[in-house]
């Protein structure tokens, strides 16, 4: 059992509380034990001094590839859970499409036990919907669900068929558990490799339109409200999808959505000179759609962040755009981009960041995550919010490279990371 | 005098090519044409160079074309063609970069599948690197050559009207007519069927017709590109018949147009699908001068990235005779 700790002297945000203030944080026995000013230290207490820094609860992140098992050179559960409270993450949801795939109960429980191992992040295994992730035959959800999967997702690929979509989203209801969907219509999208609009007309590549995303998101918000199932929409990018999914909670739908870092601060700009980590699935859009997510975050139709974190090795980063695989990582620069896109431009407050980048996402997933009240788990991110630094990645603990923020300034900076009770992560000052 | 003109190391695209660049390349080519009409076709402008063609798609005419121009110019070369792509041979782009880099080679020629794929290379390798088609991207000196050659017929290239008809989408001779020739002054329209034209091509400067009647009313210069098969398989058009019917160039639509009009094709030409034969082979067409000048825009680029200066080209034209 870890040592008890206090943190003194730091800024409180805990939106599940509605706390924003200065307090002191007694954590015991991998719980939370109490919130208040002046705290005593109980005897043989680790005391941190945390003043000029946010106390907040660990950030959750619905959507991370760690890619074992399969292709361990990219990412490992062990380093991507590492990276991950590198970045104050310390619950996240692991995508099924490994190589085997995530769909039966004994690779939900290689999942979990490999996470517990590693005791970094909290690792939470997301089922396969289909066997084989081939979108035909249905998993055994029950028996995932069981084994300790939080959702199930097809994500890498799309629920093409629009049966099995019906089918999933109504057997889940008897489990609790969401379905995650890469909405994405193939028969649009298929041989594309960037968005589609001038900058793809000028590269000469192969354009992926809005339309791809705006039918399926569609498709399936009217399959969940046929159904009753709770859906939730990944890495929104467009603004069809964005009206699409304000019109189903409006009807009352049980869906809920999630936007990347990346979508929130870069466009299709950022793929000329054929910049292979900047291609990504769904892909950068325009200006006018990266508005419209933003302030689709910040209305709440948007409900949270998550990275769709992605780790690709160098190699197959460094060849033509054409040959290049989708997907670029995130769990070590979100906060600091979230900070300054949403926060420095005055669009998001940090309580209201925290809170969909936090409390949203675990609520989402059923997560016992997300709060700092007495009694809960004892996760914990301290960050300095205002601290600018250039994005290494070099330095990343992720055994993957490929971002597209390499170079830029980012804002706000990850201290110290603590799960269960253990600090697990502490940037020494530079 | 004015300043004089300069280029980059690479030659990637003539997006990224400022107008007096473009002309300089053009006047260049210019005195070069008549070396190819003499009996010893040859000056040693480029003696001692390396220069390597690497081919990753077939192509006879635009490797033939930069061949003849390299020897014309007495560079030392090696074809590397008929190789497939880079992936299934199992040498990344980057690794063949690296070898080409460590023979000290002083330039490339590379023609790809990948759009990008020159820029990729031209990022990576101290040589000059000379695009010779990238995908859909550019074929810059494509676009050149169909710029020398309206210029020759037209007096020059500002005011006047030219439309690109045919696979907009899929074509690298297309963005590079329309960057070059928008640089220059021209007014550039395209016309396809809607499913070969990309979105947004309008931001590009160009305009758009759906009928290739309102093309010939409103153009000086048809450039004709090349329909290919796949297109129809890939199912863009429903069939070559009907391409031909409402899309192909034939004597009877060009008979109705207000003025006589110059017909380029970059070939290969499908003879009956984009273009009818009496067209191809009329009084119009300008097709094989296009060949001709492809040789001299070649030997002008080759010279000019190859650190030529553009007022000694007259110059090097003359030094094998004295």
């Amino acid at each position: 059992m870890s040592r008890p700790m206090v943190l003194r002297g730091g800024r409180v945000i805990d939106p599940s509380q509605g706390l924003d203030e200065r307090l002191d944080l007694l954590l015991v026995d991998g719980r939370v034990a109490r919130l208040g000013r002046d705290l005593d230290a109980p005897k043989g207490a680790e005391v941190v001094a945390v003043d000029g820094l946010v106390v907040a609860p660990g950030l959750v992140d619905l959507h991370v590839h760690f890619r074992e098992p399969g292709d361990e050179h990219k990412e490992t559960i062990r380093s991507g859970a590492r990276a991950a409270v590198a970045g104050g993450f310390t619950s996240v949801c692991a995508m099924p499409n490994t190589d085997p795939p995530i769909d039966d109960p004994a690779a939900v429980g290689f999942l979990r036990a490999e996470g517990q191992r590693a005791g970094f992040a909290h690792v939470y295994p997301v089922g396969a919907v289909s066997v084989g992730q081939k979108g035909e035959e249905m998993t055994e959800v029950g028996e995932l669900a069981a084994a300790g999967a939080v959702a199930v997702s097809d994500d890498g690929q799309p629920v093409w068929n629009a049966g099995l979509m019906r089918r999933v989203l109504e057997y889940t209801k008897a489990f609790d558990i969401p379905v995650f969907s890469h909405s994405e219509e193939l028969g649009l999208s298929r041989h594309g490799v960037m968005n589609e609009g001038p900058v793809s007309t000028a590269l000469g590549l192969r354009g992926i339109p809005n339309a791809a995303e705006d039918v399926a998101v569609a498709r399936d918000c009217i399959i969940a409200e046929l159904t009753g199932g709770q859906l939730h929409i990944q890495h929104v990018s467009t603004r069809g999808a964005v009206e699409i999914i304000r019109a189903a909670k409006a009807r009352g739908v049980a869906v809920t959505a999630e936007v990347t870092p990346h979508h929130l601060a870069l466009t299709d700009e950022a793929v000329r000179g054929y910049r292979t980590e900047a291609k990504v699935k769904p892909p950068l859009r325009s200006a006018a759609s990266v508005t419209a997510v933003r302030d689709a975050l910040v209305e709440g139709v948007i409900d949270c962040v998550a990275t769709d974190h992605a780790p690709h090795h160098y190699e197959d980063k460094e060849r033509e755009f054409d040959d290049a695989p989708f997907g670029l990582i995130g769990v070590e620069t979100a906060l600091a981009v979230c900070i300054r896109e949403l926060v420095v431009s005055g669009r998001l407050d940090l309580p209201e960041l925290i809170n969909r980048l936090s409390c949203r996402p675990a609520q989402i997933a059923r997560l016992p995550a997300g709060t700092l009240a007495e009694g809960s788990p004892a996760d914990v991110v301290v960050f300095d919010p205002e601290v600018r630094w250039i994005c290494q990645p070099e330095e990343f603990f992720s055994l993957s490279r490929n971002t597209p923020f390499a170079g830029q300034e980012l804002v706000g900076r990850v201290v110290m990371t603590i799960v269960d009770g253990r600090s697990v992560f502490a940037r020494g000052a530079d | 005098m004015t300043a004089r003109v300069t280029f980059g190391k690479d030659l990637t695209g003539l997006e990224g090519l400022r107008a007096e660049q473009i002309r300089t390349i053009l006047d260049v080519a210019e005195p070069f044409k008549e070396i190819s009409e003499r009996p010893i076709k040859k000056v040693p402008a480029l003696r001692g160079k390396t220069i390597v063609n690497l081919f990753y798609e077939p192509s006879t005419r635009t490797r033939v074309s930069f061949e003849f121009a390299e020897k014309r110019l007495s560079a030392d070369t090696v074809n590397i063609s008929g190789v497939g792509s880079s992936v299934q041979k199992g040498e990344t782009l980057v690794d063949t970069a690296r070898n080409l880099e460590a023979m000290r080679i002083d330039m490339v020629v590379v023609r790809h599948g990948s759009s990008g794929a020159a820029q990729f290379l031209a990022d990576r390798i101290a040589s000059n690197v000379i695009n010779g088609g990238d995908g859909q991207h550019e074929h810059p000196t494509q676009g050149l050559l169909d710029m020398l050659t309206i210029r020759d017929h037209l007096g020059g290239i500002e005011g006047h009207r030219v439309c690109i008809v045919g696979d907009i989408l899929h074509s690298r001779v297309a963005r590079s007519n329309i960057w070059g020739l928008l640089k220059l002054g021209a007014e550039v329209a395209v016309c396809g069927p809607p499913t070969l034209v990309p979105p947004g091509i309008e931001e590009l400067g160009v305009q758009v017709f759906k009928r290739v009647e309102e093309a010939i009313e409103w153009a000086e210069v048809l450039n004709v590109l090349r329909l290919q098969l796949e297109r129809m398989e890939a199912g863009y058009i429903p069939s070559l018949r009907e391409y031909n019917r409402f899309f192909g160039i034939s004597v009877a639509r060009l008979e109705r147009a207000p003025r006589d009009i110059l017909i380029l094709h970059p070939g290969p030409m499908n003879r009956g699908v984009e273009i009818d034969s009496h067209v191809a082979d009329g009084p119009h067409s300008v097709i094989l001068q296009q060949v001709t000048n492809g040789v001299a825009v070649r030997m002008a680029v080759l010279y000019l990235l190859a650190g030529g200066s553009p007022e000694r080209a007259e110059a090097a034209k003359r030094e094998s005779r004295e």
